[in-house]
């Protein structure tokens, strides 16, 4: 029995180590430097106290960074569910090139984001951008898309929906091929339209990947950060920080690491209550079968 | 109530015909049950009826109103489907109601008719479940109300008892025929199974690589097999089957017809001092009857269906006779000659 004990602990012993050392004791550790102060040279780390956290409460910066990770998270996890579902439905059907269009709509989630990043820059650069010049068409005005506070974050997120469309469609794609055929057909009979069928059955029965979807979304839309990073460094004027991002020049530019820590202790208590909110919001519409 | 007519149906899929020029004629009320091997059309047949595919040629008349080019809800047909194609997350009463919601029937008349069709399927008590807390026979009668509840003219059974355990199929059989009786619609039932296609018809099709092989009565189709087909795949042992020129004496004093001789296993005689003989190597009891294998001198195989008690043991010679009553004869065409 203890030997059997042993065994176990020892097969455990290099996944553990590996989990504890790259996620368990970082993690408490950040939660123990937020109580901290930044070591400066001359000045060692002392205990503060929710001295960081009184100074997080008045950072202007902070609560910018905020505003605009909800609304960017507003903007870009319906979209790109919404996205998603109807490209689904699209490619589930026999219609021609269907391999195609699968492929082209996953095509963005496989490029690494810095070159997609890129591509986007070019799309919105002024004068001689792709936008700029389809505008042009039209008699429209110059734009700087990313370099006018009005605009900076939507035009980052607009890149997000177009790459994360692609990649949950995969998930729905996958939800629609399990529903029985007979379960529609049976629909149909009743006199069902297609929008009934989609309302009645298609989407109740894929709320188990809508729910397993939409906790992807709100964590990917607070994890953004080398979007931001190569398209506009959060500029102008912090319009286009997210919270990750903010995380970043603080931690790293700056080297505040005990605010950095605390920023981060915020971000991730509002994960989890965002997580547990969806889980026990949405679980009695989700019908696990 | 209606009666169903399908004249010279055809259908085929690519290049591959499934259905061809079939005639089929129920009357109101009648209960007419489609059998045949899996990929004989039978299924396709019911799809077309119930407007999930189209016919290429031919016409199916509803109660004499041509539904041929109609959308499945303008024809009056209610479905039942082999996987019963209940919605999971919808409660038993929901799944009942659901046509009615979707065509905007008025609440109180819902629920008069959920309740009436609870009570006629004794599912008053399950109306809340939701179909995975309920038993096979449970949700098999599920997709039945849902059937019922439209007050259809015409209902549509697909493999409807595949899915549930021998007992069980035999309690939903006498259940699904007395639910004809007393709505008295007029219902295609398809099936592979000959049991079922024996007991609930009163009109039995046998279909076989899209064409029909014989349509009549049960007990007909049992008694006068139009084909070799229809003979082997109706009754359980199936016929035996001989070939005219190696059956011997065993059909002695019967006129020599045709290519083939035909004789159902209860009908094969022991007869000391007449027939042929024939060593009995396999005895399956099966309760009442044994069933018994045998090979002739000639190397024919025959089945026999004896009482049980019968003393019959592997290893013994068994003098066989068929009558010349219970013959049947199939010309080189497979047709029956007589």
């Amino acid at each position: 029995m203890r030997r059997e004990t042993l065994h176990a602990w020892l097969l455990l012993l290099p996944a553990a180590v590996l989990l504890a050392s790259f996620t368990h004791i970082p993690a408490i550790e950040t939660v123990v430097n937020s109580f901290f102060s930044t070591a400066r040279g001359m000045r060692p780390s002392h205990f503060v106290g929710l001295g960081n956290y009184r100074n997080l409460i008045a950072d202007p910066t902070f609560w910018q960074a905020m505003r605009n990770n909800l609304l960017y998270a507003a903007i870009t996890i319906p979209l790109s569910m919404g996205i998603a579902l109807a490209m689904a439905l699209l490619v589930r059907g026999r219609i021609g090139g269907r391999g195609f269009l699968r492929m082209a709509f996953f095509t963005p989630t496989v490029l690494p984001l810095i070159a997609v990043a890129n591509i986007w820059i070019f799309f919105y650069t002024p004068g001689f951008g792709l936008l700029n010049q389809i505008g042009a068409l039209f008699g429209l005005p110059n734009m700087n898309f990313l370099g006018q506070g009005a605009t900076a974050l939507y035009a980052v997120a607009a890149v997000s929906v177009w790459k994360e469309a692609g990649f949950f469609m995969i998930f729905y794609l996958a939800a629609l091929q399990t529903i029985p055929p007979s379960l529609i057909e049976a629909a149909r009979l009743e006199g069902a339209s297609s929008w009934h069928v989609f309302r009645r059955v298609t989407l109740p029965l894929i709320m188990p990947t809508t729910l397993f979807i939409s906790v992807n979304a709100v964590i990917n839309a607070f994890r953004l950060v080398d979007q931001v990073f190569v398209m506009t460094q959060g500029g102008p004027d912090n319009a286009s920080t997210l919270l990750f991002y903010y995380i970043y020049q603080v931690g790293f530019q700056f080297w505040d690491t005990a605010y950095a820590a605390t920023l981060t202790v915020v971000m991730l208590a509002i994960l989890v209550a965002i997580a547990i909110g969806q889980f026990f919001l949405l679980d009695r519409k989700v019908h696990y079968r | 109530m209606a009666d169903l007519t399908l004249d010279g149906v055809r259908k085929s899929f690519g290049e591959t015909p499934v259905l061809q020029a079939l005639d089929l004629a129920v009357p109101d009320g009648g209960f007419c049950v489609v059998v045949g091997p899996s990929g004989c059309g039978k299924s396709t047949l019911l799809r077309l009826v119930a407007g999930l595919e189209t016919a290429d040629a031919g016409r199916i008349l509803i109660g004499g109103r041509d539904v041929t080019r109609l959308p499945p809800k303008a024809r009056s047909a209610a479905m039942v489907f082999q996987n019963y194609a209940l919605l999971p997350h919808l409660s038993v009463a929901r799944n009942i109601a659901f046509g009615m919601e979707i065509r905007g029937t008025p609440r109180a008349d819902i629920a008069a008719r959920v309740a009436d069709t609870a009570r006629i399927l004794r599912l008053e008590a399950q109306l809340d479940r939701k179909p995975r807390q309920l038993s096979g026979g449970q949700r098999q009668r599920v997709a039945m109300g849902r059937a019922i509840v439209r007050d259809p003219q015409v209902f549509l059974f697909d493999e409807p008892l595949s899915n549930l355990d021998a007992q069980l199929r035999a309690e939903m059989r006498a259940e699904i025929k007395a639910l004809h009786a007393r709505l008295g619609a007029t219902a295609l039932y398809v099936t592979h199974d000959q049991i079922e296609a024996m007991t609930m018809g009163d009109i039995l099709v046998v279909l076989n690589g899209g064409r029909v092989e014989q349509i009549g009565p049960p007990e007909e189709i049992y008694r006068r097999p139009a084909s070799t087909f229809v003979a082997r795949f109706i009754g359980a042992p199936p016929m035996n089957l001989i070939p005219s020129t190696t059956a011997g004496s065993l059909a002695a004093g019967a006129p020599a017809r045709g290519e083939t001789l035909g004789i159902r296993p209860e009908h094969l005689k022991l007869a000391p001092g007449a027939g042929v003989e024939a060593t009995a190597r396999r005895i399956e009891p099966h309760g009442a009857d044994t069933f018994i294998q045998a090979t002739t001198a000639e190397g024919v195989d025959l089945t026999i269906r004896l009482p049980a008690g019968n003393g019959v043991r592997a290893g013994d010679q068994l003098p066989l006779l068929a009558p010349p009553a219970h013959l049947h004869h199939f010309g080189a065409d497979g047709r029956r000659i007589a």
